[in-house]
């Protein structure tokens, strides 16, 4: 299989002379999910940046469908990739609508199939487009938010979806809802996602990959069902930090029905 | 008494009006096809905003009599009194526009920079749909202050024979008639109060819809 993304020894010192990625190789198939977890300031939002150059490597390259980004024409590059962010970034003096047919619009798409297109991906995404095309995003919930940077995001039809913590300023109930829809259409239109996220459910549940960075170094890449067994220390402690909470609340009710023993 | 002021002076009055609106409008339309590029400008190189604000803030300390003394010399401006009137008052609007300008484009949402960069959209798209639609509002705000103050300002272009409502007030000041004065004085702080107002309408009308 041939990788739509390869990132060859690539390392991003910031001017400050900080290391924030140190020699990173890794191959991304074509098709697939990978998701990239990590500490805050591990590396995980540098390394996503610069598969469409909005953060460009100090050393290494990128190859995005066998060819160097450095290559490549920027504009034409971020065109092919979509950009999902947490904050979302969804233009606030547009419509619903004319925000997921940006991309067309600039391309020069005529009126009628951008605001078709952008009614259909409306649809995919799960928003009624008869009731939210015309809205502007500040009447939105956060979730909405969401679901409409994803549609535009796929307004050009990306091959390649790079999405930076995506759901992580969610409520638990929406974020599951949001990675049902997202499952499902990934699973319908077989990109290849780079997702960056810490939240080690959504990168089981979501990624065939799973990589993990720990201070601008990858520790492992390894398929999603091989992580929680991954020997490496780092990896433990990754997945033991996460679920303290669910394992104190069972030793706690392990504890209390230790101590009113003996009543059933 | 007041009607027989108004239609001896009445004809007088409309003409120094006009040519008050035009000295004003003129420094405008000039000032803006100078702040706004150049304020645009400054959000692209940064570290020129500094130096360059700094320029600006020190003409609008300038005292206004002084400027239109120092633009009197000058070899193609001092022949025509009008033309010193207009490049006085454009420099003392430059800063409002200016700053309005730079800050508005800066004080858009990160994010949404971001994404415009990100989605492939050429410096030229980001400009024209997203950075000025978004900064609009804030640079006709700059554009209100400016307009507003040169309104006032234009009064003392008088001073060098340039004509303008100020024209009234510096004959009344002379032959000690309030009348006259007022006569200047009222329909230049109309004038303020319309321009004011309008570009008021116009500045809310730009806002983008947010809660």
């Amino acid at each position: 299989m041939s990788a739509a993304i390869e990132f060859r020894e690539l390392s991003f010192v910031t001017p400050q002379g900080r290391v924030l990625l140190d020699k990173i190789s890794l191959a991304l198939e074509d098709g697939t999910t990978t998701a990239i977890l990590g500490r805050s300031g591990s590396g995980k939002t540098t390394l996503l940046r610069t598969v469409n150059r909005m953060v460009e490597p100090s050393g290494g390259e990128v190859l995005v469908h066998g060819e160097s980004t450095r290559a490549a024409n920027l504009i034409a590059l971020r065109r092919g990739i979509g950009y999902v962010i947490q904050e979302t970034g969804l233009f606030p003096h547009f419509t619903v609508e004319r925000n997921v047919g940006l991309v067309p619009e600039i391309e020069g798409a005529p009126r009628a199939g951008r605001v078709q297109r952008s009614h259909d991906l409306l649809a995919t995404v799960g928003l009624d487009p008869a009731s939210f095309a015309r809205r502007y995003p500040h009447q939105l919930s956060g979730g909405q938010r969401q679901r409409v940077g994803l549609a535009r995001a796929l307004a050009a039809e990306p091959g390649i979806l790079l999405m930076d913590e995506p759901f992580g300023a969610l409520d638990p109930l929406t974020r599951a809802e949001m990675q049902d829809m997202l499952r499902r259409l990934l699973a319908r239109l077989k990109k290849t996602v780079l997702l960056v996220t810490h939240d080690l459910d959504e990168a089981l549940y979501l990624a065939d990959r799973i990589v993990l960075l720990s201070e601008g170094r990858l520790v492992t890449d390894l398929a999603a069902s091989e992580f929680l067994h991954a020997p490496q220390s780092e990896v433990q402690s990754y997945i033991r930090a996460f679920h303290r909470g669910e394992r104190s609340a069972e030793e706690g009710i392990a504890a209390s029905s230790a101590s009113t023993g003996g009543e059933n | 008494m007041t009607a027989g002021f108004l239609s001896q002076y009445g004809g007088e009055i409309a003409e120094l009006t006009i040519e008050h609106l035009w000295l004003t409008g003129a420094a405008m339309l000039f000032a803006a096809a100078i702040a706004i590029p150049a304020g645009i400008w400054l959000t692209r190189s940064p570290r020129w905003a500094k130096p360059v604000i700094a320029i600006a803030n020190i003409l609008q300390t300038i005292p206004s009599l002084a400027m239109f003394g120092f633009l009197l010399p000058l070899p193609w401006l001092g022949e025509r009194a009008a033309r010193i009137a207009i490049v006085a008052l454009t420099a003392y609007a430059l800063l409002p526009i200016l700053r309005n300008t730079y800050a508005g484009i800066r004080g858009i949402d990160p994010a949404v920079v971001e994404v415009a960069q990100a989605l492939g959209l050429t410096g030229r798209q980001r400009l024209f749909k997203v950075e000025l639609p978004l900064a609009a509002s804030f640079i006709l705000a700059g554009l209100r202050t400016a307009t507003v103050t040169c309104v006032g300002i234009a009064t003392i272009a008088a001073a060098v024979g340039a004509g303008g409502l100020g024209e009234l007030i510096f004959r009344g000041v002379a032959s000690v008639d309030n009348r006259l004065v007022l006569a200047g004085a009222i329909p230049a702080a109309l004038l303020a109060l319309a321009a004011d107002g309008g570009l008021g309408l116009l500045e809310r009308w730009f806002q983008p819809p947010t809660k």
